[in-house]
């Protein structure tokens, strides 16, 4: 993984320093709310319900075991003993003091990691494929790129005051792991010609008007890519919204102005700002990339493995839900669901932590990613070194086999923790995960994802999930509205709101009868949810959602 | 025409701790039972710019309306119910002292 030059460890402790300063100038009373507000912001700081919270980035959502185990130590010394995994691959203290916080910034900065850019009107953590560098469907590993956007990206002078935030994503496998279609800019690793380059797409965004990504260029080079990309915030940061909050993203610029406006004012600024990138970008790549080189992968029995997969059932269902294809034989990529059922999504104890922490150098080249999904993936595990990896894990309670089921759910802090929550979103995750539990239905049911979001600005990815949950405020009662349809993938869409909102102890009967009508309509048990939904459209299931007379207006 | 003024505590977030104060004469108190009520709306007006001025000690300073029919006070919206109590999914904040 990237490896911080002086320069890097520099600019960390030199900015660091200042928000010390901050801090203590807000403290003794020289700095109003109102001036301190954007300074904390820019370094990650929020202040919400109950508490402050600190937002750290975890870059394209790649971590080594040392960074993993800084995590957990700021959990117990800072913080309550957990952190809680965000959908931009970050992670969250909720209880962090405002004293403490440039200590909590200092510990990170030992183990190269920060919390710049995770709030405000900057360009954001830059995400990833969470397979990235390991999965069989793969281009190019999507990283290096991540990288140099990412320092591209930091302290730019003329992206701090953008007319709203900006999300990145990446990935180079041909399967969308990455909900590419759902950020400002998508980029998309594809060849042409025997040639490495970018598709861009741009104006994607979910919240209040969710919008699906357009082609903004279908090839781009790899030495044309950041000029294009600057050219974009570029013309975005000028021509965008700043009248109002509502319609400041780049998807509104782009709606209301045509993907081919957008093109011809690129062009425009491309054609200005070209001759400024010399290519220093590219040395800069290549050494990057020389980071990202490969492990080096062994051969080994698989004898353990096969022992393990024919005699027992356990291992054998976590071993079919949690793996995926490597691309190196006799590799495995392992998901680590933080999904167990009754807990809160997303969330690991700092003991917990350390386990992955200690696994990931035992068995998977010391490396960690979290996934937008709100999980934990060791990339590189030797199929040999599985059973005992699963074992581990099992005594942590961190061998729930449920990757891509219906209790495998992302559910954003909601009112439990936000500010700018309408209702809450992790009592309904853990209801649902613990009454499909219950029922034994879950593996039946297949592949099914449910998202959940506290508010319209959909934290909690609810457009595109299969099913989506949104919870509002109606006159002073929480209320769930449904989505059906939604998909996050390379065949990304919205879902359709399936009719009037549930209460609070409406909303799990309601998704049961959602999931068991399912499974009366799928034409075939390999048919699924998805796949029905598209085949029959919104009526069967809006039948089953509201049956006659029973009917929960809101 | 104007809404009648319903009573009303003041609240807000402490500036170093980040949790939930209530105002109490000049005290800001970590919980609803032990906040001062304001029935009258000029008084409430007043305090709440006295309190408002207090940057020093918090932030995001407002006037929330309760519930004083019952023998205790209740919040009246679900927001700041969870305000006074903490989250849901772990007894953490107001839950661990209480």
């Amino acid at each position: 993984m990237y490896a911080y030059t002086d320069f890097d460890a520099n600019f960390l402790n030199e900015r660091n320093a200042q928000f010390r300063s901050q801090v203590e100038r807000r403290i003794d009373g020289s700095l109003t709310e109102d001036e301190f507000k954007p300074l904390r912001l820019m370094n990650g700081l929020y202040l919400q319900l109950h508490a402050y919270m600190l937002r750290v980035a975890i870059p394209y959502g790649t971590l080594n075991g040392a960074q993993m185990h800084k995590l957990a130590d700021i959990a117990d010394k800072w913080d309550k003993g957990y952190g809680h995994f965000t959908t931009r691959q970050n992670i969250q203290y909720n209880w962090p003091e405002l004293r403490d916080v440039p200590d909590m910034l200092d510990a990170l900065a030992e183990v190269n990691m920060h919390a710049i850019q995770t709030s405000g009107n900057t360009i954001r953590n830059v995400t990833a494929d969470h397979f990235a560098g390991a999965a069989a469907d793969e281009i190019a590993d999507p990283r290096p790129v991540a990288e140099l956007i990412r320092q591209w990206t930091t302290d730019h002078p003329e992206f701090q005051f953008l007319p709203r935030k900006f999300k990145i994503a990446v990935s180079g496998a041909a399967h969308d792991r990455a909900v590419l279609k759902a950020h400002d800019i998508g980029l998309q690793i594809v060849e042409r010609d025997g040639e490495r380059g970018y598709e861009v797409i741009i104006g994607g965004g979910l919240g209040r008007t969710p919008m699906i990504g357009k082609v903004l260029y279908d090839f781009v080079s790899s030495e044309d890519l950041l000029p294009t990309l600057e050219a974009v915030v570029s013309v975005y940061n000028l021509l965008g919204r700043r009248d109002n909050k509502y319609k400041a993203r780049i998807k509104i610029t782009v709606h209301e102005n045509g993907i081919e406006d957008i093109r011809a004012r690129v062009d425009a600024r491309y054609a200005l700002i070209r001759p400024q990138f010399t290519g220093v970008d590219q040395q800069m790549l290549s050494r990057i990339e020389a980071d990202f080189a490969q492990p080096s992968f062994q051969t080994k029995s698989l004898a353990a493995f096969e022992s393990a997969y024919t005699n027992d059932p356990v291992f054998r269902a976590w071993a079919d839900t949690n793996l995926a294809d490597h691309r190196e034989t006799g590799y495995a990529i392992v998901s680590i669901s933080l999904k167990a059922h009754g807990a809160t999504p997303g969330d690991a104890t700092s003991e917990q932590m350390r386990v992955m922490a200690e696994l990931a150098k035992t068995y998977g080249h010391d490396e960690l990613r979290i996934s937008h999904e709100q999980n934990v993936i060791l990339p590189h595990v030797h199929r040999a070194d599985l059973p005992a990896l699963h074992a581990a894990l099992k005594a942590a309670a961190l061998g729930t086999a449920n990757i891509g089921l219906i209790s495998d759910i992302i559910a954003c802090p909601g009112m439990d923790y936000c500010a700018l929550a309408t209702a809450r979103s992790i009592p309904i995750a853990q209801e649902i995960a613990t009454r499909f539990d219950a029922l034994k239905l879950e593996h039946e049911v297949g592949p099914l994802k449910i998202k959940i979001s506290g508010c319209i600005n959909a934290c909690g990815h609810h457009h595109v999930g299969h099913i989506g949950i949104l919870g509002l405020d109606r006159a002073g009662v929480e209320n769930y509205q449904i989505t059906l349809g939604g998909d996050g993938t390379e065949d990304a869409a919205i879902g359709e709101r399936a009719g009037p909102g549930f209460s609070a102890d409406g909303i799990i009967p309601a998704i049961e009868r959602l999931v068991m009508g399912y499974l009366d309509l799928r034409s075939e048990p390999s048919e699924t949810f998805l796949q029905t939904y598209r085949r029959l459209g919104l009526a069967p299931f809006k039948a089953v959602l509201y049956p006659e007379g029973k009917a929960n207006a809101a | 025409m104007a809404k009648s003024f319903k009573p009303s505590v003041i609240t807000a977030n402490a500036l170093l701790e980040g949790d939930v104060v209530y105002l109490q004469g000049d005290v800001w108190v970590r919980t609803l039972e032990a906040a001062e009520i304001l029935t009258d709306e000029a008084d409430a007006e007043i305090r709440l710019l006295e309190a408002s001025a207090r940057v020093e000690e918090v932030v995001g300073v407002y006037l929330s309306a309760v519930d004083t029919t019952g023998d205790t006070t209740k919040t009246t919206h679900f927001r700041e119910a969870f305000r006074a109590t903490g989250p849901s999914n772990y007894a953490h904040g107001k839950q661990e002292s209480a």
